[in-house]
């Protein structure tokens, strides 16, 4: 069983003897459970000697440009790695994480009357520049003339189109599912973008409009994949799926700060997921309320999962249309930063 | 191969007269430019300099504040920078197609303009080439690609591509310059400054048309005709597949590589033929590239616009019958709205050829000039629609988003511009704009425009007898 809801357990799933001499254990504060995570990334600490082995070990691993018949059907050859081990379940499973949205209890948050609160927290915890919407709530229109918000995170996609057209191997799928971006490699060429069929790929077209507290945070210690701050100009950032903070037992800011509860999140492997209230078996919620996917036809094969809905469960009228517009909190915003329209 | 017959009177391989007069004629015009410069010249230089002086101070600007500066936003990532990759190196293929295709089936009448034709391919896709890079992030870390690449990109499909077309058809660009390199060491050697000779002389690799040398290059460019035609058609695949990788509407289509390469030789020949009618009148050559060459070439672009219609109908038909997600917003776009210009503007200037070549009163010189132009304008218009209008279909609910190149952009557009014009006009003054020596074995004196008139398709190209060789 995956703890996700409280601190106190969140270390289960590491500490259940993961052989992999790469492993470094995720120590995470006791007192932090679901509702501590929008405090910040500061709790975030992973060791990091274990990433600089597992970097020298990926160098190793793959030659540039590489036309072995081990590059040709792709094993082993992606040379950036996660940089923290793989989460895997008590019996040593792999994660697969995974994410449903329950769209019958999304309102867009009209009835809190603020602006969507995941796109708030994701912002917030993230230091997500302007304007960029790593999960962004989109009002989709119905057939009888309503509308249903979307809330639409990275897809997270099985079948990613865009790390396949990456040519230096910056993003990447992880062991665990989710695809990431690494902006210390990414050159910019934006092809990612061309290829990703959601619009849930943001590019740092100048200096990124995120606080100095982003940029403090994160000052000394390596750059990490997982966490995607402080931004680098000209590189692509995107929704990262919190793998990190999914290791240590706490389910995304997103998820967490929804107030309807619409967002769950879990891991596939085991088949169990939370909005951080209540814990769905993920297989039978999806086929008991005809879960989809976002565009199935694309053949991406995403990690998020939808069930149809306009936001009745919280008594939504779908012919209330509009949502607040998100606003980024950010008093001050590190010198020359600049921000722009989507 | 040089036929004299006991007389002393030259023939070219097919028999037909080169007179004496005729051919040191030839040699002094085409070599004219390689040993005197006006001032205008300078002016022309000191021009395109300060284009891309300009450009060149913002993209240094760009360098500073990033991507900022160009009207690309997330919705629309790719824009100007791209469009003229693709634009350049379409134009790049009329080397190839000229020079490649026509030598393989022992053409002739194309013989005086190979120069030149394989001149822009080899400009154009060093200008082209850039682009890529002017639009990278972090052109910083351009050692990523080397050190990490992934042969899965399309972009690295694009870089081996043309890094291979760009080595292939330099190489193809200097075999056949090796004899006109001696004969500028022979002729300029003792009239021309130290440095120029000494270029000559390494360039000419110590040519003195013995048998040998002469098998060892036929040989060479065999080989180098035959390499070069399926790598100039795998770059422009290559290219439009950056576009068809993707999952977006209007560019999901398996028509793109065909389109694309079908519009990169549109685009090609009409750049030769317009670069033909400049060089011709600047460095006086209307002896030598005559109406001949322009008939031949607008019969040709005249062929390839119908080629576009074709493919246009393909592309345009089959996808705005079924009217799947994302084409009736796509469709609108183009016919009605915001790309409405371009696209009619692109429409027009496929079948001007149709309209101006097809008809006897305008099928003259500045007709097929004129025609050219319409194609290049065109062919540019039809990448912009390619980009923008693929960019434009919102993925999600979201409103399309518009999009219009920055000063920053266009500067660099011009610059881009100006820099192939500059290479071409200093690679005039250091190399023969005609080969001379094909054109003296192979082609000889321009048959008459009458004859051309009225005799279209008599084989006048097989002289009914060839004199004793000697």
């Amino acid at each position: 069983m995956l703890h996700l809801m409280g601190g106190r357990q969140s270390v289960t799933a590491m500490e259940t003897g993961m052989s992999d001499p790469l492993n470094e254990r995720v120590e995470t504060d006791e007192r932090n459970g679901p509702l501590d995570a929008l405090t910040g990334a500061g709790q975030r600490r992973v060791k990091r000697r274990g990433v600089l082995r597992w970097l020298g070990a990926a160098a190793v691993a793959a030659p540039p440009l590489a036309f072995g018949g081990e590059t040709l059907f792709g094993k082993g050859f992606f040379s950036v790695a996660p940089k923290a081990a793989a989460a895997a379940s008590i019996d040593g499973r792999l994660r697969r994480w995974t994410m449903v949205i329950d769209l019958r209890s999304c309102d867009g948050c009209q009835s809190v009357n603020k602006p969507p609160q995941c796109t708030a927290a994701c912002i917030e915890g993230h230091f997500a520049p302007q304007p960029m919407e790593w999960i962004q709530v989109f009002e989709q229109s119905l057939p009888g003339g309503g509308t249903r918000f979307e809330p639409a995170p990275c897809q997270q996609c099985q079948n990613p189109p865009c790390t396949n057209v990456c040519p230096v191997g910056a993003t990447f799928s992880t062991p665990e599912g989710p695809v990431l971006i690494d902006q210390e490699r990414c050159i910019g060429c934006r092809i990612c973008m061309a290829a990703c069929p959601y619009d849930r790929r943001f590019f740092n077209w100048g200096t990124s409009a995120q606080p100095a507290e982003a940029v403090q945070a994160m000052s000394g210690m390596a750059y990490n994949v997982e966490h995607q701050a402080p931004a680098y100009r000209g590189t692509v950032m995107k929704c990262d799926f919190c793998p990190d903070m999914a290791r240590a037992g706490k389910i995304p800011y997103c998820a967490d700060a929804c107030p309807n509860h619409a967002i769950y999140y879990g891991d596939l492997e085991e088949d169990v997921a939370t909005n951080g209230h209540s814990v769905i078996q993920v297989s039978g919620f999806l086929s008991d309320n005809a879960g989809f996917r976002l565009n199935e036809e694309y053949g991406t094969e995403p990690r998020v999962y939808y069930i149809p809905g306009a936001g009745e469960a919280v008594g939504r009228n779908p012919m209330t249309k509009g949502r607040m517009p998100t606003v980024w909190p950010w008093k001050t915003t590190v010198s020359g930063s600049k921000t722009w329209t989507r | 191969m040089d036929a004299v017959s006991s007389k002393g009177m030259q023939y070219t391989d097919q028999g037909r007269p080169v007179p004496a007069e005729w051919r040191e004629d030839l040699e002094n015009r085409v070599l004219a430019p390689l040993a005197k410069t006006t001032w205008r010249y300078f002016v022309w230089i000191g021009f395109l300099l300060a284009i891309i002086a300009l450009a060149v101070v913002m993209y240094i600007r760009q360098l500073n504040n990033g991507l900022i500066e160009t009207g690309m936003r997330d919705r629309i990532s790719w824009g100007l920078y791209i469009i003229s990759f693709v634009f350049f190196i379409g134009i790049s293929h009329a080397g190839t197609l000229l020079s490649a295709i026509l030598r393989v089936v022992k053409a002739r009448w194309q013989l005086p303009v190979t120069r030149m034709a394989e001149f822009i391919t080899v400009v154009a896709l060093m200008v082209g080439a850039l682009f890529p890079l002017i639009d990278l992030g972090r052109i910083d870390r351009i050692v990523n690609i080397v050190q990490y690449g992934r042969w899965q990109s399309p972009l690295v499909w694009d870089l081996l591509a043309i890094t291979t077309y760009l080595t292939g058809s330099a190489l193809y660009l200097y075999l056949p310059l090796i004899p006109d390199f001696a004969l500028c060491r022979d002729r300029l050697g003792a009239t021309t400054s130290a440095w120029k000779r000494s270029f000559f002389t390494i360039a000419a690799a110590g040519w003195k048309g013995t048998p040998g040398q002469r098998k060892a290059l036929d040989r060479a460019m065999t080989i180098m005709m035959v390499v070069i035609i399926p790598v100039a058609v795998s770059v422009h695949t290559v290219v439009s597949w950056l576009f068809a990788m993707t999952l977006r509407e209007p560019f999901n289509t398996t028509v793109f590589g065909a389109y694309f390469v079908a519009g990169a030789i549109f685009s090609g020949v009409a750049a030769i033929i317009i670069l033909m009618a400049v060089l011709r009148k600047v460095l006086h050559l209307e002896d030598y590239i005559t109406k001949n060459q322009f008939m031949a070439l607008g019969i040709f672009l005249l062929a390839m616009s119908l080629v576009m219609v074709y493919f246009n109908l393909s592309e345009y038909v089959t996808t705005g019958y079924k009217m799947e997600a994302g084409a009736p917003f796509h469709f609108h776009d183009l016919m009605v709205g915001y790309l409405a210009p371009f696209f009619w503007g692109y429409i027009i200037g496929v079948i001007a050829p149709v309209l101006i070549i097809a008809f006897p009163p305008t099928r003259t010189i500045k007709g097929i000039v004129t025609a050219a132009v319409f194609v290049l304008v065109a062919m540019w218009l039809e990448r912009y629609i390619i980009v923008v209008g693929g960019f434009r279909v919102p993925l999600m609910p979201y409103d399309a988003r518009a999009y219009a190149p920055t000063f920053t952009e266009w500067a660099i557009f011009a610059g881009a511009v100006a820099l192939f014009l500059l290479i071409i006009s200093v690679f005039v003054k250091f190399f023969p704009m005609v080969s001379v020596w094909e054109v003296v074995e192979h082609r000889g004196p321009e048959p008459d425009e009458s004859e051309v008139v009225h005799h279209p398709v008599t084989p006048r190209m097989e002289a009914p007898v060839a004199p004793e060789v000697a």
